[in-house]
């Protein structure tokens, strides 16, 4: 084996490790923006909005991440309507229709892993929060949402790695992130061990900084709401 | 509607090669994730290193790069022993196979954790219980723990399966005629990507759907005896 083509195409793998980063923390942005709206949507006595919020996140946890990237990036040129649209300057493009489809992913499991923690949460505080005369709002806001992703933490992080390995997807339609980088050297150099081998060490090394960063959130922001010991 | 301008049985075809990567990387997932739980409940150090490393690595690398490093290193590994031997030709890799490997691989991991949360979830006391009887330890894994494991291991088990079935999408990039790749063809001929997208989209759907259903009767069985949940 002979690393020192990857010493040569340094900057391709460097500029791929951005371009993944970069895919990650705007979708899982995204998909976190829409799921807070939807999981209270979720939890709410709208039957209607309900069903529809189950619809969305059945069909997108249903169907294979690689299938929603094609129908997105192939499949809304189909429709004159959406190739006329103002839409389509952004649809036309690999990039935002890998991002669209990675938020609208994510957005789903998160809607998903959210209605549950709600859903959890204790009577007691409910209670506790009507009781001082709260709000709706200031309820979730104040108190609901913040004990919710308390106990989302821990499948969060499960769903954060998930969406950093699934940006690899964005290779397929031609952005050169991290795999897209490998995929070019080993088309380049045919030589797939160094090329293939340094992409993973590299998402190791990211998902591993991943799994610190929940461990610190646990740590740091959510100490007051730690399970009690013993 | 369902004729798919002449390709529906085409794509039809490709759900069953689906179905088929499916079920036999579920296969080897299940031996391999066996092995491994074992592997990191034994006494061996060496076995126990050999299985962390194992799900360590799997999880820290996405399945699309672990894929692509096994069809396309395998195919060099595979040419380069071929020549050691003084075989002349080119030796191309089977898609199918080197798909159903990496899943199989891929998921072998993650079933190793299922398993082993679920062998340490039944009581230890049942298994010295056979041994008491005499039982050999292979004759208590086959009639203690395994019956009783399978109603801890199921809840995981069926989650795993449903992301294996998505993850078959993957061998269509290694040129494998799956149903996404047989969309694709469809798409390119006949300018309809949305429709032969979504149409793959919903037979996944009800892979999906019908997989749900089928868990939960299986939970059920296997839950048999036991205190179920009491509604509130």
């Amino acid at each position: 084996m002979n690393f020192g083509i990857i010493l040569d195409n340094l900057n391709l793998y460097w500029q791929g490790l951005l371009l993944t980063v970069q895919l990650t923390v705007l979708s899982l942005g995204l998909g976190l923006g829409l799921a807070i709206p939807l999981s209270i949507v979720a939890n709410s006595g709208n039957g209607l909005a309900r069903g529809l919020v189950f619809g969305y996140s059945y069909f997108f946890r249903g169907t294979p991440l690689l299938v929603q990237i094609y129908l997105i990036y192939f499949g809304t040129g189909q429709f004159e309507g959406i190739r006329d649209s103002i839409l389509w300057p952004a649809l036309s493009q690999a990039y935002w229709c890998a991002l669209i489809a990675f938020a609208l992913n994510t957005g789903a499991y998160t809607t998903e892993i959210l209605r549950g923690a709600i859903k959890s949460t204790p009577r007691g505080e409910i209670e506790a929060a009507r009781a001082v005369g709260m709000s709706t709002a200031m309820m979730y806001r104040r108190i609901i949402l913040p004990s919710a992703f308390r106990r989302a933490l821990p499948a969060y992080g499960n769903e954060m790695i998930f969406m950093l390995q699934g940006t690899s997807l964005a290779s397929v339609i031609t952005l050169v992130d991290l795999t897209g980088a490998a995929r070019i050297v080993n088309s380049r150099y045919y030589s797939p061990y160094e090329a293939f081998i340094t992409a993973g060490l590299l998402y190791m090394a990211l998902t591993f900084t991943i799994v610190m960063l929940v461990k610190w959130l646990e740590r740091h922001w959510f100490a007051y709401l730690r399970p009690r010991e013993g | 509607m369902f004729d798919l301008y002449g390709y529906g049985f085409s794509i039809l075809e490709g759900a069953w090669l689906t179905l088929q990567v499916g079920l036999l990387s579920l296969a080897l997932s299940v031996a391999l994730g066996m092995l491994g739980a074992l592997a990191k409940l034994s006494r061996s150090r060496m076995a126990r290193l050999a299985a962390s490393f194992y799900t360590t690595l799997i999880r820290g690398i996405p399945d699309l790069v672990l894929m692509l490093l096994l069809f396309y290193g395998g195919q060099v590994l595979v040419n380069a022993m071929a020549q050691a031997v003084g075989y002349e030709g080119y030796i191309d890799v089977d898609p199918f196979v080197a798909g159903v490997l990496t899943i199989g691989f891929i998921f072998g991991a993650y079933m190793t954790e299922t398993f082993r949360g679920a062998i340490l979830a039944v009581p230890s006391g049942q298994l010295e219980a056979g041994y008491a009887y005499g039982m050999s330890r292979g004759l208590a894994f086959r009639r203690i723990l395994l019956p009783q494991m399978i109603r801890h291991a199921l809840p995981g088990f069926g989650n795993n399966w449903l992301v294996l079935l998505k993850a078959t999408a993957l061998v269509s990039i290694i040129g494998l005629d799956d149903m996404v790749r047989k969309a694709y063809l469809a798409a390119g001929a006949t300018h309809q990507p949305f429709t032969f997208y979504l149409a793959v989209a919903l037979v996944f759907l009800a892979f999906t759907t019908l997989s749900v259903i089928l868990l939960r009767w299986a939970e059920r069985r296997y839950s048999l005896g036991f205190e179920q949940e009491i509604k509130p």
